[in-house]
């Protein structure tokens, strides 16, 4: 597999300063004429954001479009899910806000290791997002007079995230849905639902094709392009609980990765503070609380440990606690964003609390956030108006009403708080791909969270959508070009040659032993021990040891896996722990290679905190002098091996690279 | 404060659209109230594994309420007797200790059934094809704040453009009719200046489809918008009447 990969890291940057490379790129860059575009076939893997807007734009621009997802339509892919917001420098609230500033808040909220490049095209093209969105009909949320309405997000001091309810997932991949289904109807793009990628089929050392699974029939299919683009989100489900949805999952990128495309920074998995905290075993997923309820929320602990303890036993309630007795520990650690810190930030900063047994609920592991401030200020309705829909699932799922007064101490109205705790929740490191999108493997592209592009170490609140966006409908549709002009003489590819053979056969292989092993245990069982693993020993906090440690368990898991796992049924036909166990068997690689990746990285960063790298006040200290750079890993032939590192080291030309600051 | 019940659950089991069906009724110990009612078939799935039985299969994903994947009739209710929550957010504290819950799939004729709790809602993507879309290519927008919509409007917009597709509308119809879902879409656009210049176009396209696909027609009982898990409007259908009329009368 070696002839597939280019024999240099090349991240194929344009040349010229950082504001004017998108737009000499595509001065230079080769097209295909009109004609041309429809002798070429594309294939789209995914229908979030990025892949439906990929697969919707590609087919507008008369390419021949074959999209495939795993749901039962394109419109529910995990996208979907996504509520707060969306960022763009549009400065429509005059708050001193520009394509430049978003830039730099995101490199700075990515803890300076995205690529500045990358980051200031993506912060370039999120107007025309705003614009498009607008134009497909997507209902954002609006002011009086008629125009759009921001909110904010963390890590940003302006208002730049234009929102629809708490549904701005939902809304923007309806709209890319809606597309999309344009040209279905118009034959350009052909939609399967319900199939799965299982294998990727390389032809000369270009990508030309995959192999998916009918997750009805169960039967295997063969189909060929002329470029493959790979857009199957994160892997957050390594940890087996996350706030991913159930059938999330990393089996499409590791197909990729063990065909020999780098996979870059895994090691940066995003911690969302605000979830509802776990409370039981029997949890199969978690849920997530927007975080533009920290626009109005505030978050604390008891400032007296004895408080904690009461509220830990279940004799006191949260409101039971004055406020000149909580300690709001974020405006109190970092006056000038206060609960409006970067994620990773917050995250690190309840578990700090919560270790130090300050925790709110029963488990110690919860901190409070809470709106009785908000509520007293600007009135129920205007709370409820702004977070109605989230404070009415938080109750339906804790039984506790978050706009319900629960006491009045000296005059003050307090209502009763949620209680969240950090959960994973997106995955800032993916498949390595250049300035054009394409991975180490030619003719192989990675878009959305997929890719590992944008976000560095920690994605900032609403920029998820963002990147999937600009991604599918204004970047991937240009770049592709460059790489199919010369393509244009490739006939259609049959689906009957050695490669395709070969690589069905691959499939055949590993589904046939999935059947074979007729262990003792279930899938999720084994799941729910990975989950474990990850969750204690890489998790928020990593050591040296503890991922020395995880490393052996999960080797010892992979024992397990490969010789105890019981699949009931068989291939024939729909067997959905068949389905579940191909993707285990790539969680549990994908497991190794974040543990991997974090055991190299001897310093903290955004996502990534190594408890032996920090400050005096415990925030992550950097080592930019030894790891300003990307790391790419590649797979070494078998899943067993360790994989090898190459390094894309970073240059940054528009911005100083220095300690984050939240505090002043 | 953790509370546990046992019951009864009455499940639907069907191995494939051809198959004959049958119900199936296995008992459950001690569950706890706080578990979501999808966690509690994840945890009867692993005990018909530990037997060594093939386990139900149902259609879920985002269990977030916002997906629109899961789809079970829970004793004679689309998403169970949680009013504007989809089956997803139910939790077992809805039940009683001692009760029999009975699980059925999606129940029409649009929707077949592909194996137990699991049906085909592919006719819902081909009535969005039918003209479910602004017709407009990527590139080329005029700026966002150039066309300024009264906020009414927008979140009048909103609230038809929240249906998340489960079919709970065509499941809870005893006609079967799709017609909730087609008048999300058309409100949507029909209040929004952007959906105007194909709006006529666009409202006999999806009806037509609609027709085609084997739904029912309307007779105005309500009993979608009761069951919607996102409490989408019964006005929307008026408004998908009228521009239907409309339309109609244009021609």
């Amino acid at each position: 597999m070696e002839e597939n990969i280019k024999p240099v890291i090349d991240s194929r940057i344009p040349e010229g300063p950082v504001a004017e490379k998108w737009t000499n790129y595509k001065a230079h860059q080769k097209l295909v004429n009109p004609a041309n575009k429809r002798r070429l076939d594309i294939i789209v893997v995914g229908t979030g954001l990025a892949g439906a807007s990929a697969a919707a734009t590609l087919g507008e621009m008369g390419f021949n479009v074959l999209n495939f997802c795993i749901q039962d339509s394109p419109r529910r892919a995990h996208s979907i899910a996504a509520q707060g917001g969306i960022n763009a420098a549009k400065n429509y609230q005059n708050d001193g806000d520009s394509v430049y500033r978003l830039f730099y808040d995101t490199v700075k909220g990515g803890d300076y290791r995205a690529r500045e490049a990358n980051v200031y095209r993506l912060a370039e093209v999120s107007n025309n997002i705003i614009d498009q969105c607008v134009a497909q009909g997507v209902p954002f949320a609006r002011e009086y007079g008629g125009l759009l309405a921001n909110r904010s997000f963390g890590g940003a001091q302006v208002s730049r995230t234009f929102y629809a309810k708490g549904q701005t997932g939902q809304q923007l991949l309806l709209g890319a849905y809606s597309s999309l289904n344009r040209q279905i109807a118009a034959g350009k793009v052909k939609s399967y639902n319900r199939y799965e990628m299982h294998e990727l089929v390389i032809i000369d050392g270009r990508a030309r094709g995959i192999i998916a699974r009918n997750l009805v029939t169960g039967k295997l299919e063969r189909f060929a392009a002329h470029a493959v683009v790979i857009a199957t989100g994160g892997y957050g489900n390594t940890y087996f609980l996350s706030t991913n949805a159930m059938g999330c999952n990393v089996s499409a990128a590791m197909a990729c990765y063990r065909h020999g495309a780098y996979f870059a920074n895994p090691a940066y998995v995003q911690i969302h503070p605000t979830c509802i905290p776990v409370h039981g075993d029997k949890q199969s997923k978690l849920t997530l609380m927007s975080e533009s309820l920290r626009n109005d929320g505030r978050i604390w602990v008891p400032k007296d440990i004895e408080d904690a303890k009461k509220l830990q036993k279940g004799e006191i309630k949260g409101s039971d606690i004055p406020e000149e007795k909580r300690d709001y520990y974020l405006e109190r650690r970092y006056p000038a964003f206060g609960n409006l810190v970067p994620r990773d930030v917050a995250s690190r900063a309840a578990k700090e609390r919560c270790d130090k047994g300050y925790g709110v609920n029963n488990t110690g592991k919860a901190v409070f956030l809470d709106f009785s401030e908000a509520i007293n200020r600007l009135g129920i309705d205007v709370i409820r108006q702004r977070y109605g829909n989230l404070f009415d699932m938080y109750e339906e799922i804790t039984d506790v009403n978050p706009g319900e007064q629960a006491s009045e101490i000296d005059g003050v109205k307090y209502y009763n708080p949620m209680m969240i705790y950090p959960a994973i929740h997106y995955t800032m490191g993916g498949i390595w791909v250049d300035y054009e999108l394409q991975t180490s493997i030619k003719g192989l592209f990675a878009i959305g969270e997929c890719n590992f592009s944008d976000h560095g170490a920690n994605r900032l609140g609403a920029s998820a959508l963002m990147q999937g966006l600009a991604d599918g409908y204004f970047v991937l549709p240009y770049t592709i070009q460059n790489y199919l002009s010369d393509q244009i003489t490739v006939p259609h590819f049959t689906t009957d040659g050695p490669e395709f053979d070969e690589a069905e056969k691959r499939v055949q292989a590993n589904l046939d032993h999935l059947m074979s092993i007729q262990g003792k245990r279930s899938v999720d069982s084994i799941h729910k021990e990975l989950g474990h693993i990850m969750w204690d020993y890489v998790g928020m906090a990593r050591t040296k040891e503890s991922l020395e440690t995880a490393l052996k368990k999960l080797r010892d898991l992979r024992e397990e896996f490969e010789n105890n796992l019981f699949v009931p049924g068989s291939k024939e036909g729909m067997n959905i722990e068949l389905d579940k166990a191909f993707r285990l068997r790539d969680f549990i690689t994908m497991g190794e290679l974040i543990a991997y990746d974090a055991l190299n990285r001897n310093e903290s960063c955004g996502g990534h905190f190594r408890e032996e790298y920090q400050t005096p006040e415990g925030e992550a200290k950097r080592d930019d002098e030894n790891y300003f750079y990307v790391a790419c890993w590649k797979y070494e032939g078998t899943d067993e091996k360790a994989p090898s590192l190459i390094k894309e080291p970073l240059h940054y030309e528009a911005i100083k690279v220095q300690t984050r600051n939240y505090k002043s | 404060m953790e509370n546990a019940i046992s019951f009864n659950i009455k499940v639907w089991r069907q191995a494939g659209p051809k198959e004959q069906g049958r119900f199936e009724v296995y008992q459950m110990q001690d569950i706890p109230t706080d578990t979501s009612f999808l966690e509690m078939l994840d945890i009867l799935n692993e005990q018909l594994i530990e037997q060594g039985k093939e386990p139900i299969a149902f259609d879920h994903d985002c269990r977030e309420g916002i997906c629109g994947m899961c789809s079970l009739y829970i004793n004679g209710h689309p998403h169970g007797p949680a009013t504007g929550a989809t089956t997803c957010q139910l939790y077992m504290r809805r039940f009683h200790d001692g009760e029999t819950i009975t699980v059925e799939p999606w129940r029409s004729a649009a929707f077949p059934v592909i194996r137990d709790l699991m049906v085909n809602r592919n006719a819902f993507d081909q009535i969005q094809q039918a003209g479910g879309y602004v017709s407009f290519n990527t590139g080329g927008a005029q700026d966002a704040n150039a066309l300024p919509i009264s906020k009414v409007d927008a979140d009048e917009a909103m609230d038809s453009a929240s249906c998340i597709g489960c079919g709970a509308c065509v499941a809870a119809c005893k006609n079967g009719s799709a017609m909730l879902f087609v008048s999300a879409k058309v409100s949507q656009f029909a209040l929004l200046p952007q959906g105007k210049p194909e709006a006529a176009r666009r409202v006999k396209a999806m009806l037509q489809k609609m027709d085609e696909l084997g739904f029912g027609n309307c007779t105005n009982t309500g009993a979608c918008a009761a069951e919607c898990p996102k409490q989408i409007k019964l006005s929307n259908i008026s408004r998908l009447n009228r521009e239907y009329i409309c339309a109609k009368l244009a021609d």
